[in-house]
């Protein structure tokens, strides 16, 4: 195999990290509306923390996004 | 078959000179005056936060539009941020947090409403906050202000920041290097959280663009091929719902950056209170 060829397909698998944070992130989003379905007064005080929660876990996404990067370019 | 245009969704990040600028050296390095495409966004990003602070600044009881925008926006900050997660203590640091939030919406938000200018290989517009040196900056800047304001205000009993209270010794020798690492990871996390978030919508907004022009290049030759339409239109149909998504991204990644300055504040400025 070229290397070429295999700087391509590693670029491609490294970005499958990336279904750790799509997990993460439905996990995150699903358990709030579940907890904002019981209890909609509650709901409203703990948007930041949803956007914080959201930060966080996408940031591992980017990592494997940014490892890919770094195979295509560096 | 039409002749294929090139698809090379990374080309709008490329660097490149608008005018050419005197260099000097300064202590061994070579500084260059040049105006890159990069520094022209970020002075048309001053230019409008300038203008956006002088049309508002002038209070008034009953706000007109612009002035009613401002306050929305300090109210992100204020209501939002600042007074909920840190109280009243976190009153003087609302400066800093707002115009590290206006500066990174401003960028954010050139960089998609005028992605056209990126149309057809052209670079007239360049998304700033897409380049990990401008977000390593605003996040190494942010870090260490706050790093350093907590030895102003708590000296060396700080650094109590990195041994949990009230765990023994034989887990405090494992938990000091992995607090420390988790602390002094931060920086990084935020500079890329930034610049993944920018890069990457843009890639995927710029990789659509050319499915719409290659497909409906592929459509004229007539014949069967001209079925190719329809994934060309469902291309550009998605454009324009990614457009949308990443307004959102924009404004959130703005918000999301400046939630973590807060909470990152708020661990020196209530130091003791919460641990």
């Amino acid at each position: 195999m070229e290397a070429e060829a295999a700087k391509l397909i590693g670029a491609g698998i490294a970005t499958s990290g990336m279904i750790g944070a799509g997990v993460g992130l439905g996990v995150l989003f699903g358990n709030y509306l579940q907890a904002a379905i019981r209890n909609p007064s509650g709901a409203a005080s703990q948007q930041t923390m949803l956007f914080l929660g959201m930060a966080l876990t996408e940031t591992m996404g980017l990592f494997s996004f940014v490892v890919s990067l770094i195979i295509l370019f560096g | 078959m039409a002749e294929q245009p090139e698809i090379d969704p990374m080309h709008q990040f490329l660097i490149h000179k608008i005018w050419d600028g005197p260099t000097f050296q300064l202590g061994g390095l070579t500084v260059d005056m040049s105006i890159t495409n990069s520094v022209a966004s970020m002075i048309a990003g001053a230019v409008i936060l300038v203008v956006f602070f002088a049309l508002t600044a002038r209070g008034q009881i009953v706000p007109n539009r612009a002035q009613a925008l401002a306050e929305g926006l300090y109210n992100i900050v204020d209501k939002v941020l600042v007074t909920p997660i840190i109280g009243h203590e976190g009153k003087p640091y609302i400066p800093y947090l707002f115009s590290l939030f206006m500066t990174i919406l401003v960028l954010n938000m050139m960089g998609v409403l005028l992605a056209i200018g990126n149309l057809g290989g052209l670079t007239l517009t360049f998304t700033v906050t897409s380049q990990l040196a401008v977000t390593a900056t605003l996040a190494v800047l942010t870090f260490f202000s706050v790093f350093i304001l907590g030895f102003i205000k708590h000296g060396p009993k700080f650094l109590g920041l990195f041994a949990p209270s009230g765990m023994p010794l034989p887990l405090l020798i494992f938990m000091v290097p992995i607090e420390m690492l988790s602390y002094f990871v931060r920086p990084v996390t935020l500079a890329m959280r930034l610049f993944g978030n920018m890069l990457g919508g843009h890639v995927v907004m710029s990789l659509f663009g050319s499915f719409v022009v290659a497909l409906g290049l592929a459509a004229l030759a007539g014949g069967l091929s001209t079925l190719l339409l329809v994934p060309s239109v469902l291309s550009f149909a998605m454009i324009v719902g990614l457009t949308g998504l990443e307004l959102v991204v924009a404004i959130l990644q703005a918000f999301v950056f400046t939630a973590l300055a807060t909470v990152y504040l708020n661990e020196v400025v209530n130091f003791g209170h919460g641990h």
